[in-house]
């Protein structure tokens, strides 16, 4: 499913179980190489999280909000507060350690 | 068809060492290289096998180039400015831009984070390393660039495209001479970085202040990490950049090896590693 501003209130706000939310861009060289860690976790952890990837291109007003100024950024959200972020290159143990 | 199958960046034992595996197995193989390496600064080695007496480290350096060059490597002085990766490389210098199939990593151990108050405290909240990566977060922003030579300027171009709000910020060096780029100069020592929730100020020695939202980190010559960074390598929490046995980084056809993968800083460990980087590369091409 594709996060914009106007649906990410109902899908990573007012979740149940906690998001992954991964902030990139298409041309980000780190980006690219943490995809498939992201992708990893997401299958990993099915039905536990949710896991969203924000290209900041085109979800700009979400980038502002969320303060984004390097990429990728990685957020944690529970019970609609967002609870832990890591900026840059990440083991997949990290991110999964910061959704425990 | 890509005009070399490796390129190499450092020609210090390492990279060296690698290349002669490389060129004795046809690959076309690019060295480029700038500046002194710290082998080139040791007086004197005699723990290195096989010396039939004491040599300096420029010495063996020089052996090592003469040697690779006889071999067909193509040795151009030149300073790596980015990496970029998109099936193949893209190795962007202060002068050229050179295509491979492989590119390895051999620039030796890189520097440690800036002693200035901030740098570290504000990575993320910002302090950038990656014009590239994140310019656009800064659109008409007032953005400071820390760093004197070449390689500043290459990060400001690639920041004028989203603010003319550029302050370079030498921190009591002398900003290179041969610039292509007009931008404001602040050449003062700076005291330290603040700002609550991200970088608000800069605060220089004289007590003066200066507003800015952002500052990119470029300098001195692009280091290791830096480079690898930009990429997308995976480096530790000394710079470090990790790659397993093979020396291969997390990214695909990016090696590394020597003093950038951390550990003794020794020729022979750098050799080794050089000639692995080179095996490894060679089953890559062929």
């Amino acid at each position: 499913m594709k996060i914009t501003s106007q649906n990410f209130k109902e899908e990573v706000l007012n979740s149940n179980i906690p998001v992954l939310i991964d902030f990139y861009a298409t041309w980000c060289g780190p980006c690219k190489m943490m995809s498939p860690i992201v992708e990893e976790i997401a299958k990993e952890m099915e039905g536990k999280i949710k896991v969203y990837k924000i290209d900041t291109d085109e979800e700009q007003d979400l980038a502002i909000e969320y303060g984004i100024m390097s990429i990728p950024t990685f957020m944690i959200f529970k019970d609609g507060k967002n609870v832990a972020t890591a900026v840059g290159m990440r083991d997949k143990e990290e991110l999964i350690k910061m959704i425990k | 068809m890509l005009a070399y199958d490796v390129i190499v960046i450092g020609s210090g034992p390492a990279g060296i060492s690698a290349s002669l595996y490389m060129a004795r197995a046809n690959l076309k193989v690019l060295v480029i290289s700038k500046g002194i390496g710290t082998l080139e600064k040791v007086n004197k080695i005699e723990n290195y096998y096989g010396l039939p007496e004491t040599l300096n480290g420029a010495q063996i350096q020089q052996n090592g180039i003469n040697q690779a060059k006889k071999l067909g490597v193509k040795i151009e002085s030149d300073e790596v400015v980015e990496i970029k990766y998109n099936n193949n490389y893209e190795v962007e210098t202060v002068n050229n831009v050179y295509e491979s199939k492989v590119v390895i990593i051999a620039t030796g151990a890189s520097r440690k984070t800036l002693p200035i108050k901030g740098i570290k405290e504000f990575e993320g909240r910002g302090v950038s390393y990656c014009a590239t990566c994140d310019a656009n977060f800064f659109k008409n922003r007032k953005i400071a660039i820390l760093g004197s030579k070449e390689y500043a300027f290459h990060e400001a171009e690639e920041l004028k495209r989203v603010t003319d709000k550029i302050t370079l910020l030498t921190n009591g060096e002398k900003p290179t001479e041969n610039r292509t780029i007009d931008i404001e100069v602040e050449e003062k020592n700076i005291r330290e970085f603040r700002g609550i929730n991200r970088i608000e100020e800069v605060e220089f020695e004289d007590n003066s202040k200066k507003k800015i939202d952002g500052v990119f980190v470029a300098v001195g010559v692009a280091s290791s990490s830096d480079l690898a960074r930009k990429v997308g390598a995976r480096i530790d929490e000394k710079g470090s950049i990790i790659v397993n046995s093979k020396m291969e980084t997390n990214v695909p056809n990016l090696l590394a090896c020597g003093d950038c993968t951390g550990g003794v800083l020794q020729i022979a460990k750098a050799v080794y590693e050089g000639m692995i980087a080179g095996m490894t590369a060679i089953k890559i091409i062929k």
